[in-house]
């Protein structure tokens, strides 16, 4: 089973309106048991492993075991993802362990601003897109012209 | 029936899909519709921060020419994909997509993306088009900056579009249904942009345990874009045109990093580099069998005779390609610098964009220095934006067309497919592959500007039947019906003689593909025999898709995304059976007819179907040089 819920940390999102790893999903498997109040994941087998649910969960309550068919059992990759990097910690079969952090984005969270600071005054009519030609950095290719 | 709330909406541009397409599409679109007071709405059957192929992130933007810096030309862009493509390729829209996506990629610079630079002021490449990034959030910073562009509050967020509305022959909304509550959403627009991705999960994967959802491409990538084309009659093309990525085996992690960056050797389980030993099969070939790079499904051939020999396991020489690059470094001490960052990157490229692979290599104590990974061919995708071309026939712009290509590529507004109204984009328009994620979010915007353009000059409210808006609601909501009127006719709710659960559907679809129609088990193999049997048997599969059953709305989801598939399936089966040749060898064989054809199959093959009659019409069309 792909991404897997720790029942000792998942606390349903109980101070959220709505749980964050159902909130993600791309495929829409993370679901909430009402009785439980825990998370789980509905089709263990339709899950791309995109780690997106194990990135967001607020409590950490998400893991992912390989594809038990094809995956030996014993490792395990976990994330810890800041607003600005992400850090991995590999663990293989064997128990050696690997480390790595790459930055994220160079911009503070929710700041991407659409017009990026490009000056624009284009027509919708003419075939020079929003930014353009600015953003390209040169004019805008055309046939014979 | 259950009981659903009717949400009606009413926009100017509806764009359905929230990926990279779709973000383009709503960063230009916002732009101008706030000049010229327009409204345009988005809808996403996820989350968008992490919807669409690049929800894990991705490790390298593949498309960037270098314009202003005069790295490449047009004319180079388009020969590189008109050659990747066995010669089938439209040359407009290529460069339609090309002249723009430079500034694509420095706005996401802007916005926040880490592209790798090189010391000097440069991007640092992985190949001549391909920049290497820490794309982890690439999704997330480009949603953001749709959603910064547009305000919240015209994007919805788990609605899963199900149905074109008509007016006549053009468009005039979409209709759809929440995953998370009872609401039908009733969606009125002058134009609509197609970009719902592409279709994975029509043909049987390798792995059918829980590895089932570990394909290349993700699952959830179902088909809606051509669906939704075909019904609305719009006409396809190149929907032969499937991709099967060659990638490291069972957890598919990129090879591009080890190819191009490392220059790694890949080679049979003898040690013997395929492309080298088999290099006389490419003489079969004509003029793209000499062309460099190889076209990618020629190195998927390539390997696969090798592997139809019994010369498997074949290998990514990892080990020697990270030993060669050391021995480059004199200095012991720069040496062991330069090991350390070559592992960061090599790790990185798995992690950015298939973690399973790291997770594969951990499981199965794999260290790239130390010994070599195997690599297989995927099983077939269709996704118009790769190295594959299937997608809506779409107009190509004004001003990139000769004379002669006029008449047949440009029909008023860039992107808009035949149908009018219907802007397709991403892995939803087909014939111009290559583009990837900068050049998808490129096309969404080429095609922005244009829709809004057409709802400009169209400026008319498209009349909606609503008793016909009506009938799509029941047929859509019909498996929650079936299944609650007869779950209780036998002990197993997965075992009943009155509906079929779309699980099972799913199997049944990809048991045909994968033995008719040329997937994994055949070695991606067929014949007219084969796809004629393949044609009767979907036939009964849709007449059964009219007997599914859900329990509750993730199933519903589920029942349409495999009917979304089973049309993606047909249009594939018949597109294949009229090209009487064999053109893309790795990618499909006709065992009936081996060879390439140029004098008679030098053409796109386009189909459609016919909302009035429900046949379907196939069509050649010609290919025109524009550029030289
Ligand atoms: C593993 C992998 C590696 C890749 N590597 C690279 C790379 O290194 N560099 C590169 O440039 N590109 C790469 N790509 C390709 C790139 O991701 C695609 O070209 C691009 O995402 C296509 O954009 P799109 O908008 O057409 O589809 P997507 O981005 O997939 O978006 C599809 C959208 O449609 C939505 N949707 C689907 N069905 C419905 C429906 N019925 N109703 C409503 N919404 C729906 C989905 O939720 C999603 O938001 C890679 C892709 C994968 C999977
Ligand atoms: S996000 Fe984490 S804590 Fe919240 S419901 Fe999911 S698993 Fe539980
Ligand atoms: S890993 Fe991805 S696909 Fe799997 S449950 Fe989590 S979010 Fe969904």
């Amino acid at each position: 089973m792909p991404s897997f819920v720790n029942p000792e940390k998942c606390d349903g999102c109980k101070a959220l309106d709505k749980t964050a790893c159902q909130y993600i999903c791309p495929n829409d498997l993370m679901t909430l048991d009402k009785e439980t109040m825990k998370a789980f994941n509905l089709e263990p087998d339709m899950c791309w492993e995109c780690y997106s649910c194990v990135k967001i969960c607020p409590t950490q309550a998400i893991e992912v075991r390989g594809y038990a068919d094809f995956c030996p059992m014993g490792a395990t990759v976990s994330p810890m993802r800041s607003t600005d990097s992400i850090m991995w910690t590999v663990k293989f079969r064997n128990g050696m362990l690997k480390r790595f952090k790459f930055p994220i984005r160079t911009t503070p969270e929710g700041q991407a601003d659409p017009a990026a600071g490009y000056t624009f005054d284009g027509d919708i009519n003419d075939e020079i897109l929003f930014n353009e030609p600015d953003c390209i950095g040169t004019d805008l290719f055309t046939l014979g012209g | 029936m259950p009981n659903f709330e009717t949400v009606e909406v009413q926009t100017d541009l509806l764009i359905c899909g929230g990926g990279m397409a779709a973000c383009g599409a709503a960063v230009e679109a916002a732009h101008w519709a706030r000049k010229h007071g327009l409204k345009v709405t988005v809808v996403d059957k996820a989350a968008m921060d992490r919807s669409g192929a690049v929800a894990m992130g991705l490790s390298a933007i593949n498309q960037y020419v270098g314009l202003k810096d005069g790295q490449n030309t047009m004319q180079d862009y388009v020969a590189y994909v008109r050659n990747d493509l066995m010669g089938i390729t439209r040359e407009d829209l290529v460069a339609s997509i090309a002249r723009h996506v430079d500034g694509t990629v420095h706005l996401f610079e802007k916005w926040g993306l880490p592209i790798w630079q090189d010391g000097e002021g440069g991007y640092v490449h992985e190949g001549r088009w391909q920049l290497m990034i820490n794309g982890e959030s690439y999704k997330v910073l480009v949603a953001e900056t749709a959603k910064n562009a547009l305000g919240i509050d015209n994007i919805y967020e788990r609605v899963f579009i199900t149905e074109p509305i008509m007016d006549g022959d053009k468009i005039a909304g979409a209709v759809g249904f929440s995953i998370r509550e009872n609401k039908f959403y009733v969606f009125r627009a002058k134009a609509v942009m197609v970009a719902m991705g592409g279709a994975v999960h029509v043909f049987k994967p390798r792995s059918v345990g829980e590895g089932l959802g570990r394909s290349w491409y993700p699952p959830f990538n179902s088909g809606a874009s051509t669906y939704f084309s075909l019904r609305a009659g719009c006409e396809m093309t190149c929907q032969e045109v499937r991709f099967i990525p060659v990638r490291f085996k069972d957890a598919y992690g990129p090879v591009g990093a080890w190819f191009l960056l490392f220059k790694s050797r890949a080679t049979n389980a003898l040690g013997e580099n395929y492309m080298q030993t088999n290099a006389e099969e490419l003489q079969k070939w004509g003029e793209y069998g000499k062309v460099k790079p190889v076209p990618a499904n020629l190195r998927n051939w390539l390997m696969m005779l090798d592997v139809m020999d019994g010369k498997g396991p074949i290998y990514m020489q990892t080990a020697e390609a990270i030993k060669n690059i050391s021995e480059a470094t004199e200095d012991p001490k720069e040496r062991k610098k330069k090991l350390k960052e070559l592992e960061a990157e090599a790790w990185e490229d798995f992690l950015d964009m298939t973690i399973s692979q790291a997770l594969l290599w951990a499981s199965t104590n794999t260290a790239p220095e130390e010994k070599p990974s195997e690599i297989a061919a995927c099983e077939p995708y269709f996704i118009g934006s790769h190295s594959g071309a299937s997608g809506a026939w779409v107009s190509g712009p004004a001003d990139l067309q000769n004379d002669a290509s006029k008449n047949d590529y440009f029909w008023g507004y860039a992107n808009m497919a035949t149908v009018p109204g219907i802007f397709c984009v991403g892995d939803a328009s087909g014939a111009s592959s290559h583009k990837f994620s900068s050049g998808s979010f490129t096309e969404g915007r080429i095609a922005a500007q244009a829709a809004l353009k057409y709802v400009i000059e169209h400026p008319e409210e498209p009349q909606v039947d609503m008793a016909a808006v009506k009938a799509m609601e029941e047929k859509i909501l019909a498996p929650l019906d079936l299944f609650e009127q007869h779950k209780n006719a036998s002990t197993d709710p997965d075992i009943n003689p009155n509906y079929l659960r779309p699980k099972m559907a799913m199997f049944r679809l990809q048991k045909i593909m994968d033995e008719y129609a040329g997937g994994v088990s055949t070695n991606f193999t067929t014949s007219k025999e084969n796809l004629e049997k393949a044609l009767e048997l979907l036939a009964m599969l849709r007449e059964d898709l009219e007997h599914l059953g859900a329990e509750d709305l993730h199933e519903l989801l589920r029942c349409w995304e495999n009917v979304h598939r089973t049309w993606q399936a047909e249009v594939h089966v018949r597109t294949m059976l009229y090209r009487e040749e064999t053109r893309w060898p790795g990618y499909y064989f006709r065992s009936d007819c081996p060879t390439m054809n140029e004098e008679e199959w030098k053409v796109f093959v386009n189909s459609r179907w016919n909302p009035g009659t429900g046949e379907w019409e196939m069509s050649k069309k010609p290919i025109h040089r524009i550029f030289e």
